[in-house]
């Protein structure tokens, strides 16, 4: 048989599929970095990840330390077991990464996200929007005749739940900072 | 004390208080005031590449052959670039190298200015970490940490980019002592509890083997002298990778050889049927392994690295060990001592046995001849007219590479360099030069392929300059040769661009450079000249006209498990499958 009529990807057997396909599910993780707030510390991540081909859901990252300049970066990521351990592997390796957590397996933990969601429209569907973001609590933080703005906090599900149901009542724009979290209980 | 000085000096003061002798650089607009700084000195001694790739592969030598920091200086834009192969090879085989780019000043930065390139998002994927410094205040500071990063832990190539008005302002300028300490402090001691266990296997297996790699060599020349004690202790056989050649002596009694895809039969077939592989230093790289599915089936596996993402990435162990070899070393023989020194005995004299059975089949036996000098051969009369010298061995990429790995013995841990991670033709020349000037009286050869040597060869330039007297052993067979054996084996022997074409007259190539060429074509005639080029005080090129067609076996190809190794040219028809294929 010619070597070029092998499919691509198609070497399961070979010394480049690192991952045994068959072996694990893939599971979703919720990793945090504590990493110091220099320069391109969120392109080492980010370029981490695409350059060894990981899966990003979301990330945020943010100073959470001003006096010591250091950042904490959540991202959600999915993989097979053995991936994910490698990601983490990965991740300690970078030099200004301090500390690499996993939230989904060190114990309980919360996650939270933060969406803006503006939904136009007039008569019933105003009322109807109203009504469903009161029930989600989510806070009006612009109105207009025309228009809300709602500010929805929650876990990635809830979001997505309000966003599902604000599509018909005329969303128009979207902004979600994805996910933040944090293990529950005193360290 | 803080002393105020300008960012120039500072580049100067700082590489002088980590101790650094040499510096491989090329000048250009944006690094000028270090290049004035290095003018009015005389510790450090600035070595004129003809090429930056050329600078990086010198450090790497440099660094290899004394396992201390290489350092490279290059200006901004091509500059940098030029370096990324030379980082990218540092990172693939964890060479600590440390390299300083000059930039457009800062106030320029990202308005495209002439000679501007983003040197760290262009270098971020190929160094262990880089930084740009845009404050003259931080600069010293960085430089240190730059030092320490590249030589901790797993080592690796940093990159300091400094822009040209940080390089003139002055500031206040910090000695490594009171440098800032950094968070960076990888685990060197291995956990004791692992150990145990891994000692525990070790005292019940019958047919183990030491699998090693560049990282006992990286953890300095301690950790080779603890190898040879437990190897020698526990009469255990062991095989090293490409990198690790030299770590334990090839005249050692329980030397296998080199393992992998062009490694010896008897090693490979150990690593397949072992029930106990203690991997030291090495990662798993594909090609060693081979087919992974079919990777040494029946084994307990054990590894010991200082790099945790090296554990379990392509291959899931037993006994996982995050250490510094040296560290872990010392460790396991204190554990095994203290537990009795045991070894099953039986088990082991047997396991002999039958590595005994393989080595009969003389895996590195090739049909010589007397009408053309065969490759081999001429390796085998080189390491004959050579072994006794203090001697330092590099390589290009290719065949050549591969037959000096089998044919070549290296007694100790840094006297052999060669491009393993990346495999870069033209990284073979720079590199001797790297060594030579690190080893002014030792002998330094290269065995080259032609077209990898033509990579680098204006570093000819370089070697008359400062009186290197590099020798070029370059095994001609007009052939970009690896390339043309894949075509053989698994393209229908349609050689497709792998010819040598128009190759320059290699004596008169010496002579333009006001070095000494030599050929050789006839086996007969090969002692004599070999004795010529070493006799010579100065650089050589030695072309030697070698076989075109002969094949580097023994082989696992693409796709293969250790024990379906092919030996010579018989056993090669359709032996790479379409599978197979498809794999570099
Ligand atoms: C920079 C670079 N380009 C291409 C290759 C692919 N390659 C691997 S070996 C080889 C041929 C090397 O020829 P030569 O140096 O003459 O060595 P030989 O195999 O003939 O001994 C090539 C092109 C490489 N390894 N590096
Ligand atoms: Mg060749």
């Amino acid at each position: 048989m010619s070597a070029l009529k092998i499919k691509k990807g198609s070497t399961s057997h070979s010394a480049y599929e690192l991952r045994d396909p068959n072996a694990d599910i893939v599971e979703r993780h919720t990793l945090a970095c504590i990493v110091e707030n220099e320069p391109g510390v969120l392109a080492r991540v980010i370029g981490l990840f695409s350059g060894r081909g990981y899966n990003i859901e979301s990330l945020t990252v943010a100073e959470i330390d001003h006096t010591g300049h250091m950042s904490r970066i959540t991202v959600v990521t999915t993989g097979t077991p053995a991936v994910i351990d490698q990601i983490k592997a990965q991740l300690g390796r970078i030099v200004p990464v301090h500390e690499v957590h996993d939230l989904t397996v060190e114990g309980p933990s919360v996650e939270r996200e933060l969406g803006l969601f503006k939904v136009s429209g007039k008569g019933d569907q105003r009322v109807e929007a109203l009504r469903l973001a009161d029930i989600f609590r989510a806070n009006v933080v612009d109105s207009t005749l025309e228009s809300f703005i709602f500010e929805i906090t929650g876990t990635p599900e809830k979001i997505d739940a309000f966003a599902d149901l604000m599509r018909p009542l005329g969303l128009q724009e979207v902004a979600r900072t994805g996910v933040a979290a944090l293990s529950r209980g005193a360290i | 004390m803080a002393r105020q000085m300008t960012g120039a000096k500072m580049v100067v003061q700082a590489l002088k208080d980590q101790g650094v002798d040499t510096v491989f650089g090329y000048p250009g607009g944006a690094v000028l005031p270090i290049y004035d700084e290095i003018f009015l000195q005389n510790d450090i001694r600035h070595i004129l590449v003809r090429h930056e790739q050329g600078a990086v592969h010198a450090a790497e030598g440099y660094a290899r052959s004394t396992g201390r920091p290489g350092v490279v200086l290059v200006t901004s834009g091509p500059g940098a670039t030029n370096a990324v192969t030379g980082l990218t090879d540092a990172l693939m085989d964890s060479i600590p190298i440390v390299v300083l780019t000059g930039q457009v000043p800062t106030f320029m930065i990202g308005t495209d200015g002439f000679q501007e390139a983003d040197t760290v998002g262009i270098t971020r994927p190929c160094t262990k970490h880089n930084w740009l410094v845009k404050e003259t205040d931080k600069l010293a500071d960085t430089i240190h940490q730059a030092f320490h990063v590249a030589r901790s832990g797993r080592p690796g190539p940093v990159l300091v980019d400094i822009p040209k008005d940080v390089q003139f302002a002055s500031g206040t300028y910090v000695a490594p002592k009171s440098a800032r300490v950094s968070h960076y402090q990888p685990q060197v001691k291995g956990d004791i509890g692992a150990i145990t266990k891994l000692v525990a296997a070790m005292e019940k297996a019958e047919r183990p083997i030491f699998y090693t790699g560049g990282g006992v060599i990286n953890s300095g020349p301690a950790a080779s002298q603890l190898l040879r004690e437990l190897v020698d202790a526990t009469g255990f056989p062991i095989t090293s990778t490409l990198m690790g050649l030299g770590a334990y002596p090839a005249s050692g009694k329980h030397w296998m050889g080199m393992l992998g895809m062009h490694g010896l039969y008897e090693a490979n077939m150990a690593m397949h049927d072992c029930d106990l592989m203690i991997n030291i230093g090495a990662r798993f790289d594909d090609r060693i392994t081979g087919r992974l599915d079919a990777f040494s089936p029946h084994s307990t596996k054990a590894h010991v690295d200082i790099d945790p993402s090296s554990i379990n990435k392509v291959i899931r162990v037993d006994i996982p060990i995050i250490g510094d070899v040296g560290h872990v070393l010392e460790d396991i023989l204190k554990v095994w001592k203290s537990r009795g020194r045991k070894t099953h005995k039986d088990g082991l004299a047997k396991w002999w046995g039958k590595i005994g059975d393989w080595r009969k089949v003389a895996c590195l036996s090739y049909t010589n001849s007397k009408k053309v000098i065969k490759p081999q051969y001429a390796l085998e009369r080189l390491e004959a007219l050579t072994k006794d010298r203090d001697r330092y061995i590099c390589t290009e990429v290719g065949q050549h590479q591969m037959w000096a790995a089998q044919y070549l013995t290296f007694e100790d841990p840094n006297r052999w360099m060669t491009s393993g991670g990346l495999g870069t033709m033209g990284y073979g020349f720079p590199a001797s030069i790297g060594v030579q000037m690190a080893h002014p009286d030792a002998l330094v050869i290269n065995v080259a392929g032609e077209a990898s040597w033509l990579m680098n060869m204006q570093e000819m330039g370089t070697a008359m300059q400062y009186r290197l007297p590099v020798k070029q052993f370059i095994l001609n067979n007009e052939r970009l040769g690896m390339v043309r054996q894949w075509q053989e084996l698994l393209h229908g022997e349609r050689y497709s661009q792998s010819w040598s074409e128009s190759l320059p007259d290699f004596v008169k190539l010496a002579e333009a450079f006001g070095a000494k060429g030599i050929i050789c074509k006839d086996p007969a005639d090969l002692d004599d000249a070999i004795l010529e080029m070493l006799a010579h005080d100065g650089p050589v090129i030695f072309d030697c006209l070698v076989e075109k067609h002969e094949n580097c076996f023994p082989m696992i190809p693409s796709g293969k498990p250790h024990n379906e190794m092919l030996l010579g040219n018989a056993s090669t028809k359709d032996a790479i499958q379409a599978g197979g294929a498809v794999l570099v």
